[in-house]
């Protein structure tokens, strides 16, 4: 019994992980149609952000509850100037250009940023590594500041991924709200229904954008301390996995869909949880690739899918 | 004399190689004033509609709103210049309910009481929308949807409401109802730019009509001119 609640907390705690990112992708394809390939790499801007943040404030020194907001703010507004310029300058330009277009451009800036952020003497070692490839960087921890501690019996539960767990369910529970309950988020809906028509109600429809983007990057830069609060080695090319998982996630739920997004990354995680712990640990990684073939033979639209009826 | 309301001067229209728009120009003259615009299908009607609120870029022309030109802006300021477009197909966000679309035609107002009279204006002339105004708008039957994207373009207080093929696939009692509003709401003061399969009915509220052919204008007139002349009569009224 002891195990089995210790792999939901696992699971709970990785699928809340995927789907901050997953939101990212769901969002923007939302209103674009576009699978941005290059989130899963704006997760991975969002760690080494927070890790530069961290060693200019000395958390490793000194980890205090004000720095650790310090990082997470810092790395929020990177990875949302980040996204913001990514798609005014790669996508916006080619909007109108077919849809395969705008999809190798994401690739492209995808690669981009893997090999930007492995330049020697920038942010990599001053000198090339050997073996060549990407070197992995420690980040401090900014969580660990002195919290009371929690009664738990015999689960191990750690501060870091309560804190964590609180964090991500805060956020999407903000985003709910903002989706559902704001102007903004109205907007952005009828955007991603139909953009022209979203035009005609004087909505600004660059603008809905623009801010959609940015809310997916900074969900990404959100999930990228969590977990390298927790899992501290942190290289160029760690935005791949989880990308492509947030991704299988998002297509679970039925892309486009924002609690879609949620519940396919907590399924996600739970599954890869209890496979890995259950029946073989090597197969964690292919629970995502597998999971996601099931949902395009049974269910292409993803768990929560629509179908728009046409009325005459 | 005055500048008419809305003036479109040698529209031309490109979708890839299809000459859609070959040069079409038109006039609403003015505030309360109805303008038709009637067309077999694949005449151009909708792609005129669409340049004007710059839902497409046209290849040359130009699109003034009184007496400023307009070709240039985005829809969205187009809009905020006080021109509202319920497009062919309706354009209801199926996925949103009645009122958070009836709230998107409002978009850029900020009166909260000039909103809430409105809305009741909308519930007056369309009762069914108070009934359903908390359900998803795919809910709506196609009559429903139709009277919402009336509605909802009215929301905005435009000065000009383009409308495109209100009637199409409605019941009559419903076409009846329509027209009906579209009276009223000319009588308020609001000029229309009316495209209709429904070329009776269309030139019967009309003060001013054009007939459209593969992308051009080949007659215009007042409303009882076209309803009484031969060709329209013969090609468009299936007499
Ligand atoms: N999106 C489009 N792509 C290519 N051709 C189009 C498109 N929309 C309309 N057309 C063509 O442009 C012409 C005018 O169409 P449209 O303006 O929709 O006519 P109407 O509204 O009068 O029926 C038609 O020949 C139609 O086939
Ligand atoms: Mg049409």
């Amino acid at each position: 019994m002891t195990e089995f609640l210790q792999h939901l907390v696992n699971g709970v705690s990785v699928g809340t992980i995927y789907a901050l990112i997953a939101l990212g992708y769901t969002m923007v394809y939302g209103v674009l149609k576009l699978i941005n390939f290059a989130h899963g790499d704006v997760y991975m801007v969002g760690a080494f952000s927070g890790f530069y943040i961290s060693h200019a404030l000395g958390v490793e020194k000194e980890p205090t509850l004000a720095k650790a907001l310090a990082v997470f703010v810092g790395s929020m507004m990177i990875c949302g100037v980040l996204v913001f310029l990514m798609e005014r300058f790669a996508y916006r330009p080619l909007r109108h250009r077919a849809r395969l277009t705008a999809l190798i451009t994401a690739i492209g800036v995808s690669l981009f940023l893997e090999y930007f952020m492995q330049l020697s003497g920038w942010f990599g070692p001053a000198s090339a590594p050997f073996p060549p490839g990407p070197t992995p960087r420690f980040f401090p921890q900014p969580m660990s500041f002195e919290t009371p501690d929690l009664p738990l019996g015999e689960l191990s539960i750690q501060k870091v991924d309560v804190i964590s767990f609180l964090v991500a369910v805060g956020f999407m529970l903000a985003l709910q709200w903002v989706v559902y309950r704001t102007r903004f988020g109205t907007s952005m809906r009828a955007v991603s229904f139909d953009s022209q028509v979203a035009g005609l109600m004087g909505i600004n429809v660059n603008r809905i954008i623009s801010g959609t983007f940015i809310i997916g990057g900074v969900l990404a830069a959100v999930a990228a301390i969590l977990v390298a609060s927790s899992r501290p080695s942190i290289n160029p090319l760690m935005g791949l996995m989880p990308g492509i998982k947030a991704f299988v996630a998002a297509v679970f739920g039925g892309i486009g869909n924002v609690p879609g997004a949620m519940v396919g990354g907590l399924v996600l995680g739970l599954a890869e949880e209890y496979v890995a712990g259950y029946l073989l640990s090597s197969y964690r990684d292919g629970i995502a690739f597998a999971l996601l073939i099931v949902v395009l033979l049974v269910k292409p639209a993803g768990l929560f899918g629509t179908f728009r009826p046409e009325k005459v | 004399m005055s500048e008419p309301l809305l003036t479109v001067k040698d529209l031309h229209v490109h979708y890839g190689g299809i000459h859609a728009l070959r040069g079409i120009s038109l006039e609403v003259p003015a505030a309360g004033q109805v303008v038709a615009l009637i067309g077999a299908n694949g005449a151009g009607k909708t792609t005129t509609l669409r340049a004007i609120t710059r839902m497409l870029k046209p290849t040359s022309g130009t699109v003034a709103f009184q007496g400023s030109e307009i070709t240039r802006l985005q829809s969205h300021e187009i809009v905020a210049l006080g021109v509202a477009h319920a497009p062919e197909g309706r354009g209801i966000f199926l996925n949103l309910t009645v009122k958070e679309n009836l709230d998107l035609g409002a978009f850029l107002r900020s009166d909260a009481d000039g909103i809430a009279q409105d809305l009741e204006r909308s519930f007056t002339l369309f009762p069914i929308l108070k009934e359903r105004f908390h359900q998803l708008s795919g809910t709506l039957s196609g009559g429903e949807q139709q009277m919402l994207a009336v509605a909802r373009a009215l929301m905005c207080r435009p000065k000009l409401l383009l409308l495109d093929e209100p009637s199409l696939g409605l019941a009559p009692q419903v076409v009846e109802r329509i027209f009906q509003v579209l009276r009223e709401v000319s009588a308020a003061g609001v000029a229309l730019l009316l495209v209709e399969q429904n070329a009776h009915k269309a030139l019967q509220i009309a003060h001013r009509g054009y007939v459209l052919e593969t992308g051009e204008v080949v007659m215009q007139g007042t409303g009882k001119e076209l309803l009484a002349s031969p060709e329209v009569r013969k090609a468009y009224l299936g007499e």
